[in-house]
This record gives C-alpha cells, sequence and structure tokens, in this order.
C-alpha cells in the first residue's frame, strides 16, 4: 500500500449554501460507482460519489452474487478475463475477498441439440484465443454435479468462476474509498447538472457540488443522469430480475449451475440455502424504488430448478425478491466518454455486471486520468445508439448467474 | 384463470368474521381464506369442537364466539380453511396453499384481519426448549387438550391471567407466576381508568382471576423486574430479580407473554405504510377511519391494524367491509354511515379500556430490548443483541442494512421473532425516533413455500 496524496474534497461556502467541491463526483453508489470511486482515487484524485439512497441499495447489493466468466458477450470477455484476475486477488484491493469462492460455474445442455451449440460457442471462443469455457461430458458433469438429473448430457465448465456476497463487495469497496478519503454522500439524488468555467455544477437534495469530472454510474437511472449530463436519449430499461432463497438444506450441490436452453442461475451457500434465480422479471419502478413479484414467472423458474435437480422437490422458498437492473437493447453495457467534456458513463450493465466491477471502475480510472484505457471499450460507446434510435432486441444473452 | 372476487378476506377472526358476513349480506362475492382448520380465531379458536363449547372453564367470553361463528357459517361465501396466505401483492393477487396446493386469485377488495401475534419476549435462554409463549400454551389447549404441569408463568397482560385462570379452572398445577408489569406503570395508567369505567366488569374480572391464583396457593411474585431462564438445553429453572435479588424456581416448562403485538407481515409486505405506536411500543399500520391502508384496495381490520381485543375487532371488521362495499359502488354512502353507526359507538366503548390497558401493561424497556450481549434476538440465524450493536456501530443504519450485514431477519419467520426488538435496538443506538428507522422491508412469501408448489403454480394458472 502506497501513501496518496493529500486531496481531500474541500468546501466552498457560496451564498450561505455548502458547496463541495474535488476533482472528480461519482453518482450513484453501486459496485460501479464505488470501484470507479477507489481508482480515481488510487490515480490521486479527490472523489465525491452521491448516492440517491445508500450504498449498495440497489442491484449491487441485492444481485445473486454470481461471479462468472462463462457465457459472456464476446465484447466482455477480454474484460471480464481482467475481472476474474482481479477477483482472485480481491483482498490486496480492497482488503477484503468479498466472500469470493472460486466454485467453479457450469452451463448444463438438457439435450443434444443444447449440447452442439455448446460445442460451437467454444470453438468460437477459441479460435479468439480465449480458453476458459471447456466442455464437459455426461461423466464429467455428474462427476461434478452429482444431484443433476440423468436427462442433463453434458455442459460448459469454467473452473475459477464462482460467487460472492454482493452487499458485502458494495461495502468492502466503499469502506476501502472512505479510509483512502472518498467522501459518499447517501440521501443526495443529483437533481440537475450544468457547466461553469469548465466545472459540472451538480444539485441534489443535500446541496451542490462542484467538479472537473463527473462519472455517471447510475445504473437502471444511467439514462436519465446521462440526459441531465447533456446526453441525447439513451434506451435504459429498468427491469427486475427476481430471485428467490430456500431454507436450509443438506449440502448436494459446489459450482454455480447455469442452463443452455432456458434461463436460470443456481447455487448453494455454505449455509445450506439455495439461491435460484435466472432472468425472469417482476416489475420495477425505478420513479419509487418499488419493485413486484410476478408468481407465475418465478413458478417457471422453479420448475427449471426442480426439473435440472429433482432434489429441490425438498426444497422450502424463504423469500424471494426482484432487485433494479438497467437494460440495454443490445444487452452489453454503456462505458466510456460521454459527449460533453468532463462526462463519463458505466451503466446499463443488463443484468450481469457483478463481476465486472473492479475492472470497470479501473477503466474508468485510466481514462479519466489518461483519456484512454487499456482495454478496447468500443463497443459499450455511449454513441452506438444515436443513429438506430431504439435499436432493436438483440438474442436472449444469459443473465445473471 | 385466475378466480376473481368482489372481495376477499384474510382472516377468520372477529374481524374476518364480521368483515365477510358484513359484505356478503349486501350480495359481495367473498372468499374467505385462513389457516385454521375451523373459523374463530385467536380467542375463538376451535370452539366448533363440542368438547370446547361445554367447557366453562374457558371463560365466559369464549362462548361469545358461537353465535358470532354460527352467523358465519349461515352467510352466503366461500369459506377455505387450512388456506395459508402467503402473500398478497399491491396488484390485489393474493397466493395461498392448501394441502400441498398453491393458488393464486384475485379481488376487487382486500381485507387483511390477520390479528395480532404474541410479542416476542429476548430475554436470556428464551430460546432453549421447555420455554413457550402463552399464547402457545393456548392453542395447545384449544386445539389438543394439551397441558403442561407445574410450569412457571412469567410476564404481563390480560392474556398471562387468562391462561393462568384457564389452567386453574381445569385444575392443572401452576408452579408459580412472575409479574412482570413495571411498578411504575400503575400510576401511570391511573388517570386512564376514568376512560375505563365504562368497562368496569372486565378489570374487576381481572383482579379476580388475581385473587383466584393467590387463594390457590399458587406463589404471585410482583415488582419482578428482570428475569433469565437457566438450564444446559433445556429449562431447568426461571431465575427471576425482586427488589434487587435474585431467586430461582425449578421447573421444566416456562411460559412467556408480554402481550400481543399487530402480525403486520401481510401488510407490510403488500406495502401498506405502517407506523410507530409509543403506546403499544409495536408496529401499526396506517389506516384512515373505513380501514383503508395506504395501499389502494387494501383494507386492514382488528388486531392485525392496532391491539384493540375481540369485540373491537369485530367493530373494525363491520367498518372495513361498508368501506369496501361503498368502494365497490354497491351501497352508497348514506346507506353505509347508517350501518356503521352502531359498529362505531361499540368501537368507541371498546376503545375506552384499551388506553387503560395499553399503559398499564406497556412492557419494560429493558425486557423489549436486551441489555446483555449474548441474549438472542434473531432466532433463525442466532444473532445475538451484542452482534448488533457491534454492527450498528460500523455505520450501519436500517433494519435492511442490518440484515445485509448480519443476516439478522434472514431466516424463515422472515423477521416474526426480531423485527420489534431490532427497530428498537436501531432506535436506541441511533437515537432515531422509531418510526424513521423503519422495520425490514418484507418479501413474500411471508410463510415458507415448497418449491414444488410453486413451480405448480406453472401449469394450474396460466397468465
Ligand atoms: C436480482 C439480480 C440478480 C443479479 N445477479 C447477477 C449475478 O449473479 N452476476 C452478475 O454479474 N450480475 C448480476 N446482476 C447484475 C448486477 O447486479 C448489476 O449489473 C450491477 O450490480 C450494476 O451495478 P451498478 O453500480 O451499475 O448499479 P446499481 O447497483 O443499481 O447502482 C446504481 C446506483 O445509482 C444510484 N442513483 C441512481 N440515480 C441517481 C441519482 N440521480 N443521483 C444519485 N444516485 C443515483 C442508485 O440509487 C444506485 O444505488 C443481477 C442483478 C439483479 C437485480
Ligand atoms: C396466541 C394468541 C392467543 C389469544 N388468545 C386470546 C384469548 O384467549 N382471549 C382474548 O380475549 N384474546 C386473545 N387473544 C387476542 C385476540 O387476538 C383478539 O382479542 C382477537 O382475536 C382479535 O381478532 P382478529 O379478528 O383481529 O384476529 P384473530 O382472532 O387473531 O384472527 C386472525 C385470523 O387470521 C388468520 N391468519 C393470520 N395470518 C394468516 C395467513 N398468513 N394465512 C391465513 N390465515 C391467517 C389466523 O389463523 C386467525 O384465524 C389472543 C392473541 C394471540 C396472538
Amino acid at each position: 500500500m502506497h501513501t496518496l496524496p493529500r486531496n481531500e474534497p474541500g468546501e466552498r461556502h457560496a451564498a450561505g449554501r455548502v458547496k463541495k467541491h474535488a476533482d472528480a463526483v461519482v453518482i450513484g453508489a453501486g459496485l460501479h460507482g464505488c470501484s470507479t470511486a477507489l481508482h480515481l482515487r488510487l490515480g490521486g484524485l479527490s472523489v465525491l460519489v452521491l448516492e440517491k439512497d445508500y450504498p449498495g441499495r440497489h442491484a449491487s447489493g441485492v444481485n445473486a452474487g454470481g461471479v462468472r466468466r462463462l457465457g459472456r458477450a464476446l465484447e466482455e470477455v477480454a474484460m471480464s478475463m481482467v475481472a476474474a484476475d482481479m477477483w482472485k486477488h480481491m483482498a490486496d484491493l480492497v482488503d477484503d475477498d468479498c466472500g469470493f469462492e472460486a466454485s467453479g460455474q457450469i452451463k448444463v445442455a438438457e439435450s443434444e441439440g443444447e449440447f452442439d451449440l455448446q460445442k460451437k460457442r467454444v470453438a468460437m471462443l477459441q479460435s479468439r484465443g480465449f480458453g476458459h469455457e471447456k466442455l464437459i461430458d455426461k461423466t464429467i458433469l455428474r462427476e461434478r454435479l452429482p444431484a443433476v438429473s440423468p436427462h442433463c448430457v453434458g455442459g460448459i465448465l469454467v473452473e475459477d468462476d464462482g460467487h460472492a456476497n454482493p452487499f458485502r463487495t458494495v461495502t468492502a469497496f466503499r469502506r476501502r474509498c472512505e479510509t483512502l478519503g472518498v467522501e459518499f454522500h447517501s440521501g443526495a439524488a443529483v437533481t440537475a447538472a450544468r457547466q461553469r468555467h469548465g466545472n459540472w455544477l451538480i444539485e441534489t437534495a443535500k446541496g451542490s457540488f462542484e467538479s472537473a469530472m463527473v462519472v455517471n454510474c447510475a445504473g437502471a437511472w444511467g439514462g436519465r443522469v446521462a440526459a441531465l449530463l447533456g446526453e441525447p436519449p439513451v434506451p435504459v430499461d429498468a427491469q427486475a430480475p427476481m430471485l428467490m432463497i430456500t431454507a436450509r438444506m443438506p449440502a448436494f450441490i459446489e459450482p454455480v449451475v447455469g442452463a443452455q436452453g432456458r434461463t436460470l442461475s443456481f447455487k448453494q451457500f455454505a449455509n445450506g440455502t439455495v439461491l435460484v434465480g435466472g432472468g425472469h422479471r417482476g416489475r420495477a419502478e425505478s420513479g419509487t424504488n418499488a419493485t413486484s413479484l410476478n408468481y407465475q414467472r418465478l413458478a417457471i423458474n422453479a420448475q427449471t430448478a426442480l426439473d435440472i435437480f429433482p432434489i429441490m422437490s425438498q426444497a422450502r422458498v424463504v423469500r424471494c425478491w426482484a432487485g433494479i437492473e438497467g437494460v440495454m437493447p443490445d444487452q452489453i453495457p454503456v462505458i466510456g466518454p460521454g459527449s460533453e467534456p468532463g462526462v463519463f458513463h458505466a451503466f446499463g450493465f443488463s443484468a450481469h455486471g457483478f463481476q465486472l466491477g473492479p475492472v470497470v471502475g479501473r477503466i474508468l480510472g485510466e481514462l479519466v486520468a489518461h483519456g484512454r484505457g487499456s482495454l478496447d471499450i468500443g463497443p459499450f460507446a455511449i454513441g452506438r445508439f444515436a443513429d438506430k434510435g431504439d435499436a432493436t432486441q438483440h438474442g436472449a444473452r444469459s443473465y445473471g448467474g | 384463470m385466475t378466480k376473481h372476487y368482489d372481495i376477499i378476506v384474510i382472516g377468520a377472526g372477529p374481524a374476518g368474521m364480521s368483515a365477510s358476513r358484513t359484505a356478503a349480506a349486501q350480495g359481495a362475492r367473498v372468499l374467505v381464506l385462513d389457516e385454521q382448520s375451523s373459523p374463530g380465531g385467536q380467542i375463538y379458536r376451535a370452539i366448533e369442537k363440542p368438547h370446547n363449547q361445554r367447557r366453562r372453564e374457558l371463560g365466559s367470553s369464549y362462548q361469545d364466539g358461537v353465535p358470532l361463528v354460527h352467523g358465519f357459517r349461515q352467510s352466503e361465501l366461500d369459506y377455505v380453511n387450512a388456506a395459508s396466505v402467503w402473500q398478497l401483492s399491491a396488484d390485489l393477487e393474493v397466493g395461498y396453499s392448501r394441502d400441498g396446493i398453491a393458488q393464486l386469485v384475485r379481488a376487487d377488495r382486500i381485507i387483511v384481519a390477520t390479528g395480532a401475534q404474541e410479542r416476542p419476549v429476548p430475554i436470556p435462554g428464551w430460546t432453549k426448549r421447555g420455554v413457550m409463549t402463552v399464547g402457545a400454551a393456548q392453542i395447545l389447549l384449544k386445539e389438543s387438550s394439551v397441558v403442561a404441569s407445574d410450569a412457571v408463568f412469567a410476564g404481563s397482560g390480560p392474556l398471562l391471567y387468562l391462561a393462568v385462570h384457564q389452567y386453574l379452572e381445569l385444575g392443572v398445577p401452576v408452579k408459580a407466576v412472575l409479574d412482570l408489569t413495571p411498578a411504575k406503570n400503575y400510576l401511570g395508567a391511573l388517570p386512564a381508568l376514568f376512560g375505563a369505567r365504562a368497562d368496569f366488569a372486565k378489570i374487576l374480572e381481572g383482579w379476580q382471576w388475581k385473587r383466584a391464583i393467590g387463594a390457590a396457593g399458587i406463589p404471585l411474585l410482583t415488582g419482578v423486574d428482570a428475569v433469565r431462564i437457566s438450564g444446559e438445553k433445556s429449562v431447568e429453572s426461571v431465575d427471576y430479580r425482586r427488589r434487587g435479588e435474585w431467586q430461582a424456581i425449578t421447573c421444566d416448562t416456562a411460559f412467556l407473554h408480554l402481550g400481543v403485538v399487530p402480525n403486520i407481515n401481510i401488510s407490510m409486505a403488500a406495502g401498506c405504510d405502517c407506523h410507530w405506536s409509543h403506546n403499544q411500543a409495536c408496529w401499526t399500520v396506517t389506516v384512515d377511519d373505513w380501514f383503508n391502508s395506504s395501499v389502494a384496495g387494501v383494507s386492514v381490520a382488528g388486531d392485525g391494524v392496532s391491539i384493540g381485543g375481540a369485540a373491537a375487532a369485530e367493530a373494525q371488521g363491520g367498518i372495513a367491509a361498508l368501506g369496501a362495499l361503498h368502494a365497490l359502488g354497491r351501497i352508497d354512502a348514506s346507506e353505509r354511515d347508517r350501518l356503521a353507526a352502531a359498529y362505531r359507538i361499540r368501537l368507541r366503548k371498546e376503545m375506552g379500556i384499551r388506553h387503560f390497558l395499553d399503559l398499564l401493561f406497556r412492557p419494560a424497556d429493558r425486557l423489549r430490548v436486551p441489555r446483555e450481549a449474548d441474549t438472542v434476538v434473531c432466532r433463525c440465524e442466532e444473532v445475538t443483541a451484542g452482534q448488533i450493536r457491534e454492527t450498528l456501530d460500523l455505520g450501519c443504519c436500517g433494519p435492511n442494512q442490518l440484515k445485509s450485514f448480519s443476516r439478522t431477519g434472514m431466516g424463515p419467520c422472515q423477521g416474526r421473532f426480531c423485527g420489534h426488538t431490532v427497530s428498537e435496538l436501531i432506535g436506541e443506538a441511533s437515537g432515531l425516533p422509531i418510526s424513521e428507522v423503519g422495520y425490514f422491508r418484507l418479501r413474500s412469501p411471508i410463510k415458507p413455500l415448497p418449491l414444488k408448489e410453486l413451480a405448480d403454480l406453472a401449469h394450474s394458472s396460466k397468465e
């Protein structure tokens, strides 16, 4: 660890109202906001984080905790590989392993047809130089997942993927930031922003703030914040992926499991409880933070879990919930500089942004400090929606996990 | 297709029976769901059992339930017993399970009449085997005629004395009764006695029960200000402090009771606004004059709103149903007001004694919020008061963050046994009013639901 320049947020008094200023303001204290703040601070900048509720209140604190490269869109793979390495050494970054367990992740094929698709996928990745996804046959599948239903024919395995504890992760990032002098303001919803003399003036429910650089990490609200920062409309859909957790069961599975042909995200924790999720969505009202569950869709999710793991006929669901997540039409995030000077964005992680938290913060740290990063973020440009308007929905990609 | 009713009433206690009868009498299509095997609620539990109707020992008020349940049975409505409701959504969908089958039903109006639950009694050792609540003792008695001899009863409130009285009438030996009512409450409640004068008979009855305990030669110790349960795994003795001195009574069963609090799980999970009642030291649902909650279409009546007792619950159920009938356009405002008048008179009378009882039986702070670090608060996840205080010191500031930090309230009971204690612990640590501290953000299912039953919903009801 090294000592940072004493560059802490300062205060200025304007017309009796306290105005805080810093080199950079981060909007949103989800994992991406906290990670961005941390990397900016490690780069020597003074940083303020503005959060409308409290850190980790939304997607970052309530997600399924899946840390996976498995099944990522090709555009995300390189970035996800770097993130995987950061997860392995998480304690070096934030003084806590965030509950990360490299239990492995497996996506099961329930038919020969699905297995053929998996073969093609693995070959495609290999042709691009990525060897992390490995095909496993029925025998190895059964070895890794003794509880799997006999109809499953094989799968893809990523050995060092796994899962972590989401709220603990956000908290670890936040606390590391705070130790280094980053200031967090909870209950500070950003309501307006304007440029003045090369700085951004940002209005919130908790007073005004000023900085040269602004990073929008507002998750499902990223589109609204982008508009405040001068962007043309960005098509972010606020969705509510649902999860359910069971009462404790005897240990029967280690890896995190997904399915090739249906949406599923399935894992058992050390305490015996089983988390079942997938892409099934309830209703999100981003205006009020409210979400509601759709039991008919949860039922489909439950049936998938039962089909693949017959032992789940013993399970009792004790709680279901949903979190609000920003989903882009092409289901990959927005990462990169904005149209106006001093503006950067990282939002719309489309239900699989947890694993990317550490690396996206690093990318933004590089971008803000040097104007460019070490990874290709071309595909994530905010401008990609400009000409197409409301881009058409791409094929379904895997969720959560 | 999902079945659709005009009104769904959740709970068939005094409030639910009264609400559903009133609604059915005006021709509304009514569904009543209750998890007990027969109507009656807590007070009139199992009253249709012939042997219970003969049992004078259960008290005269128990027999008041006979005509009420009879009238309910005569009404034109769908009543489903043994139906456990696990969800109510803000768009008025109700999920329940019966005989291993889950179902979703809908209505234009919902009346939640889920009654009260006993207040948790987080004293040292309360999770040991052999410790039960007085309510559990009553349920065993009414449902299965099961009793425990030589038990120690410790607590406060009318239900404590009612239960002891029922035991004595049945000839079951009782070891001792420890009254935990704080001495200062007697003085504090005195001014409210005047407002309660209409119910002098009830106060007298309570006093007679107390006298009967003394007459039976059972030690009745008042002024007890601390209790703990000792024993390896199960109860070996109840230790109590009186006039600064600790004493122990050996026993293998202890019944605890610190009054009842509204059972708010369904209303909260549906999103109904609640607030903290200082007098009753509990969360209560915020309702208007017709018992409408903040969620459109959902009314809440009876002890599930705030504690008022059986007669108040019955009146509230009637008023809530009239409000719902009017909202559905089945009766006009003047008809509604006319029919509600008698209920309102009854309600006002009942509320007279309530204030007195609230002041008298408000449990001492140290009994609601454990001082001892190793006293368990969250039974499911075994989190102690000390662990919670430490987590709060880390800068965790609300019940939901506490949940994420420490798993408090994350077990199968969904915070039913720790929610009140947690709100108060946080209030104490932060200095914030409890209403501002808030409660766990509750999520359905509010009762554990077998995954298989949930999966079957996909086949039974299509979108
Ligand atoms: C139920 C569920 C399960 C998931 N499972 C997984 C998984 O297993 N693996 C995986 O990789 N990903 C998963 N995800 C996705 C992952 O959680 C998200 O992609 C990721 O957490 C997004 O982080 P974020 O920081 O962008 O957003 P958020 O965590 O939503 O943070 C954005 C923050 O910005 C704040 N904000 C918004 N507007 C303003 C404003 N105007 N002013 C101030 N603050 C503002 C919000 O209050 C919020 O706290 C899941 C998501 C959900 C909902
Ligand atoms: C354990 C206990 C014992 C009591 N005993 C007495 C007594 O002997 N004498 C007395 O005067 N008062 C007693 N009380 C107080 C009593 O609750 C009130 O006086 C009165 O019964 C309140 O009427 P109510 O209709 O509001 O609620 P209740 O009578 O409690 O009726 C609520 C009904 O809702 C049902 N219910 C609750 N949740 C669900 C769900 N999720 N799904 C389906 N059904 C549900 C319950 O099965 C119950 O039948 C007792 C309270 C408790 C908690």
